[in-house]
Order: C-alpha cells, then structure tokens, then sequence
C-alpha cells in the first residue's frame, strides 16, 4: 500500500531525468519481455485461483478456502510491482484494516480473512467475493496494457524487499490468519525473479554483486524453507523470537545489494 | 557530611566556580593538539585536551587510536557486532575498508561522493552533509571470539579472556556478547550516528550483523569540566591520575599485536533514578564518598585532592565510609581510566520508572585492572543498591593506524 506513492514518485522522477542521466546504449526489449510475461502469467494464476477460492466460499467449503487463500494471495504478492501501477485497484484488493481512513470502505482479501479466522464462518464473505473476483479480472485486462521499464523493475524489486521487511517480518500483513510467511515467499519470488531477468547484464557490470545477491537469496529461501511442514508454511505466530530475527536479517542483508541494481541504468 | 557540604557550598558557590573554569578553558583550548598538549590551568589537572571548536577534526592515524586518552566528546555511539565470515581475507578486506572509511569519517567527509546514476541509492546516507567534523573519533575492539572465529585464538594474551561473573550482575542476552565494536564519538549526536551507519551498512551484507548499540551524552561547559553522571555525581576526576602515566596504566607494552592499543570494557549500567532520589544527601555522599557538589574526596576540599582514607572524624570512624565506591576503588591500589557516557531510553512501562543508566567503558592495560576493583566492590559497595550491571564486553582495541595501513593489521597479518 505504502509502496504506491513510491512507485509513482519514482516513475516521475525517472521521466524528469531521463535526458539528464547519462544512459548506457543497454537495450533491455528481452529483460522487459520476460517480465511482462512472469506477471502476466502471475496474474492469469491469481485470477483462476481467485474463481476457485470464491467458489469455496459460495459453497461453505471453509477448510478449503482457507487451506487456498495464502497460495491465492502468493500470486498477488509476487507480481506486485505491477498491481501498483493501478492507482485504486491494489488498495481495492489488498488493503489491511488498519491502511483504512475514516470512513474508507473496506474491500478485497482481508475482510474476508477476517471473517474465516475470526468468525470462523464463510457466511458474509459473499459481501466481498463477488466485488474482489470483478477487481481481479479487471486488473488482468490492465496488466496487458502496462508499460514496463527496467526503472520499474529495479524499484519494484527492492520494494518487494521493503514490503517484507516493514509488514512481513512482523506478522502484520495476516493479522487474522497469520499465514505472513506465504506473502513474504511471495515478495522475495517477485524480487528473485527481477535480479534473474538482469543477471546476465549485471555479470557484465559486477559479477561481485551477482554472486552476493544469489548468496543472499539462497540464505533467505533457506530460512523460509525451513518453516514448511509437509509443504506448508508454518503460521507466524509459530514463530519464535530467533528464527524471526534470522529472517529480518537475511532480508536486511539482501536489501543493500539489491538496491544496487541500479547500476545497469546508469 | 552534610555540614561540610554546606559549608563548602557557602566558600564556593557554584556561579563562582563555573566562572573559573570557564577562564581555564580560555587557557587550554587556544593551540591544542591530540596527545599532545597539556592542560595549563592548574598543576593537579594534567590531562590531555582537545579543542572544543566544533569545527576541528582529530586525525584518525597515529600511535594509538582516538578516543581513549582523547578527552571525552559530548556523545557517543556505541556499537557491537557480530562476524558473520570468518574467511581471513574477507576481514582483511573489511577491515581496510573500515580503515578508509573512518579516515574520511574522522576528517568531516562523507564515504564516498554522490553519482551521477541516480538509480542507486547514494553511497554515504547523507546526513552529516554540511555538519563539521564535530571531533569524530571512531574506535575499533575485537573480543576473544573474534580471535576464535578466525582461528588466531593462540595470538590471544593470557589476560584476554571473558570478563568473569561478577557478584549482582543482572546480565541480559540482548547486551552481551559480540566479536567487534565500534565506539563513535563526537560532539554533535548525529555526526557519531551517521559514522557507525556508514561503517555498518555496507559490511552488514556479507560481513557482519548487529547485535546491541548505545548512545549516550555528557555534559560540560569546556572540557577541563569533569562530567556529572545522572546520580549527579563527577565522573572521571581520577582519570587525571591515571592520564599522568599512561603507559603504566592504559597502553598494553607486550610485544605483541595489541602493542600500543588497549583494553576496553564496557558495562551498561542501569541506575534506579527513583531509588536515588528519595536517598538523602548525606547518604548520597557517602555512597560515593566524595562530595557531591565539588567532587572533592570526602574530608577534603577541592576535587582533584588526593584520596585519604585514613582520615578519622573526632569519634574515630573513618571520613570516607569504608563501603563507599570510592574507597572500594581507591583502597585495590588500581586505576584504569573511565570513559563513561549516560544514557536515557524513555522509561520503562512495565515499573513506571525511567530507563537511564550509564554506559561505563574504560580503558585499562590488562583487563585486570577492571576486574581487581570490580572484585573489591563485591557485595559491599553501597552503590549496589541503586545500580543494576545488565550489559557486559571486553574488547581489544587495536593500536594506532599508520597512514597504509590498516586497522588490526598486526593481528590479521601476524
């Protein structure tokens, strides 16, 4: 949510100065491509995962809606980057209780991850299933017509890195099912997936930073890997005090690396 | 004591006292030079005393490092972390990297200049922009873990080894421990923060972690002024003693890799501001056993006097209580220099009670110095009542950096 404003002022502040900045002759059409194409197709997955979660829900099937709803969100949360781009919609979608102004209405996943974990019912979620499965689909029709740029994609990775370090790492992005560890794997797919895009031109640049930044993604899945159960993440509220800050800091170590991506814009 | 006290407060009065040391600063702060100088002022005070001109940096090569003799600045950062790679050349690497940087740090620079490529963040954070270098000096230790994680635990001398337990020690996890400090002085708060945050953000990725910090402040009209503490009491008078012969007390002489340096402990002390502030003020004084307003040691009359335990008031007991901290100190015949910083954290809300203390650190040839008083303190020291110890480190401060060299050399190369 916080994340918008940056995106936006990045997004201005990169069309002021792109004439100032001394641009190498990079040629990033297949980067740009490859990209499109991972949160397209991220987003195909959160839309039929969305229609099967709505349809769990329609049918009372609380145990499946609930074993589906952080692979749903998963999706959302690695293409991010991209939902951004859409003024309202990502708030429409993804907003938490507490992002909510006086007055705001409150719409999308987490109202009903409230009333499945803590009302522990599927009845009322029809209030919302039916006006977050319209905002889906109308974020794939705009996926399609967005306008990806490599500035884009640095920022939207180190965002994703934000994102995990100010709400994942402390369980306040699931507040009602604290399933915080699906998003946080979700943020760093999105990130991971940007840095391999770049890779082959970063080689170029700085092999040093490759080989840091494929260190410090690996430290991080290892440590998300080893709180699944059975292919399930354990919750956050699982989670003690040490393998918490194990985890904040793994992120806190990838973040200074990856924020230099930037190099191959300059 | 409180009649003396008062008496004494009467000859002196406070407005008059400041007034002179305000001249005597006038003296030492003209053509000063780190380590080098000494103050003129009065015969009994031979410390060494830096300019307090905001706008004077201290050179960061030299025999020894800075900030230890180094008068104590207005704040201090106080940082311990935690090696993560224990590859000899990765440290090396780190460590002339932390040498360059703190070169420039130290001068009033910045890390490194601002690109052109505005697509990356900047390589310095940027804010000491425009700030002095407000007598940065940055100070680097290693703990005996260091030496473990890289092998060299044969280059550690006999005495370099955990401080032991000491009696009453409330020691907390999250205060203890580490492989590495970093002490970053100076006199403005923000130019220390912004020097340990330039040294720890780029060796945070792949070098190290952080595992507690501290900041802290003294307060001084000019430097000739010993610092109170928050029980309002001088901090460091004894430091003048000890200064006066540096090389038997604070520089370790074996010939060794630490030749030069010196050992460091640090010890966060909790003070239970509201204990003391119901304690009368006879009863203060004779916790610390010096006056409280002047610093003088009880039963004389001016700060800088000599220590007497022997003195008798007229029914024979000693003038100087024989539980009080200073006497404890003064009767192990060892000194060591303080350094101290207090700190304030907002309060406690579990007690309803301030959370303020002091960040102890003091220099020392041999960690036994520290240990032998600390040892004599026991379970007698009146001061026990209003102190609680919760954090705790020894750590070996590298001598002096000689320009192309690099910070530990000695020990990482030996």
């Amino acid at each position: 949510m916080s994340l918008q404003k940056t995106s936006i002022a990045l997004a201005l502040f990169a069309s002021l100065t792109v004439s100032s900045v001394s641009q190498a002759a990079l040629n990033f059409d297949q980067e740009l491509q490859t990209y499109k194409t991972f949160a397209v197709d991220k987003i195909d997955g959160l839309v039929t995962q969305t229609q099967q979660f709505v349809d769990y829900l329609n049918a009372g099937k609380i145990d499946e809606a609930k074993a589906l709803y952080p692979l749903v969100r998963m999706n959302f949360e690695a293409a991010e980057p991209i939902a951004e781009s859409f003024g309202d919609l990502d708030p429409r979608i993804d907003a938490r209780k507490a992002d909510l102004e006086p007055g705001e209405q409150w719409t999308g996943f987490h109202p009903i991850e409230e009333i499945l974990w803590v009302k522990n019912t599927t009845q009322g979620t029809e209030k919302y299933s039916g006006q977050l499965m319209s905002d889906v689909k109308e974020l794939r029709a705009k996926v399609s017509t967005v306008e990806v740029t490599p500035e884009l994609m640095v920022q939207g990775a180190v965002d994703l890195l934000n994102e995990v370090s100010t709400s994942k790492v402390s369980g306040e992005e699931e507040i009602f099912s604290h399933t915080d560890l699906y998003d946080f794997q979700g943020n760093i797919d999105g990130a991971e997936k940007i840095f391999v895009i770049f890779k082959p031109k970063l080689t170029e640049l700085n092999a040093d930073l490759v080989q840091t930044l494929e260190l410090r993604f690996a430290e991080v899945n290892q440590l998300l890997a080893a709180q699944k159960v059975d292919d399930k993440f354990k919750f956050y509220t699982e989670l003690n005090q040490d393998e918490i800050a194990a985890l904040a800091e793994a992120v806190n170590k990838l973040g200074e690396p990856l924020a230099q991506m930037g190099i191959i814009l300059g | 004591m409180t009649s003396k006290r008062l008496t004494h407060a009467v000859d002196e009065p406070s407005s008059l006292s400041r007034r002179r040391l305000l001249k005597g600063a006038a003296i030492g702060g003209s053509g000063l030079l780190f380590g080098k100088a000494i103050a003129a002022q009065t015969s009994d005070q031979p410390q060494p005393t830096r300019s307090t001109d905001t706008t004077q940096s201290i050179p960061f090569y030299g025999e020894h490092q800075a900030g230890i003799t180094t008068p104590a600045q207005r704040h201090v950062y106080f940082m311990v972390l935690k090696l993560d790679n224990t590859d000899r050349q990765a440290v090396i690497k780190l460590f002339k990297e932390w040498t360059r940087q703190a070169a420039l740090l130290t001068q009033g620079k910045n890390i490194g200049p601002y690109s052109n490529n505005h697509f990356i963040p900047p390589a310095d954070t940027g804010e000491a922009d425009s700030l002095h270098a407000y007598n940065l000096s940055l100070t680097f230790g290693v703990s005996p873990s260091f030496l473990e994680k890289l092998g060299l635990q044969d280059k550690a001398p006999a005495e370099f080894k955990p401080l032991p337990h000491f009696p009453r020690d409330q020691l907390q996890a999250q205060y203890t421990g580490g492989d590495i400090c970093i002490q970053s002085c100076a006199d403005d708060p923000q130019v220390a923060f912004h020097a340990i945050r330039q040294l720890v953000r780029h060796a945070r990725t792949s070098m190290v972690s952080m595992l507690w910090a501290q900041n802290g402040f003294n307060a001084y009209n000019d430097v000739s002024q010993t610092p109170r503490n928050l029980f309002a009491f001088k901090d460091g008078t004894a430091n003048a003693l000890t200064l006066k012969d540096a090389e038997k007390y604070i520089w370790v002489d074996d010939k060794n890799w630490l030749q030069g340096g010196s050992y460091m402990v640090v010890r966060r002390i909790q003070m239970h501001l509201e204990t003391w502030d119901r304690t009368s003020y006879g009863e203060q004084e004779n916790t610390f056993g010096r006056d409280k307003l002047s610093g003088a040691p009880m039963g004389q009359q001016h700060e800088f006097e000599p220590i007497d335990t022997g003195l008798k008031e007229s029914n024979g007991d000693p003038v100087m209580p024989v539980d009080s901290h200073v006497h404890l100190a003064h009767r192990t015949g060892q000194q060591l220099l303080r350094r101290s910083y207090s700190y304030t954290g907002g309060i406690n809300t579990l007690t309803s009670q301030y959370d303020a203390g002091l960040l102890f650190i003091s220099f020392q040839k041999s960690p036994q110095q520290f240990i032998t008083i600390q040892n004599a303190f026991g379970k007698i020291d009146k001061m026990n009542e209003y102190i609680t110890h919760v954090g705790s480190g020894l750590f070996a401060c590298f001598p002096g950096v000689k320009e192309g060299d690099y910070l530990g050399q000695a020990l990482l190369e030996g």
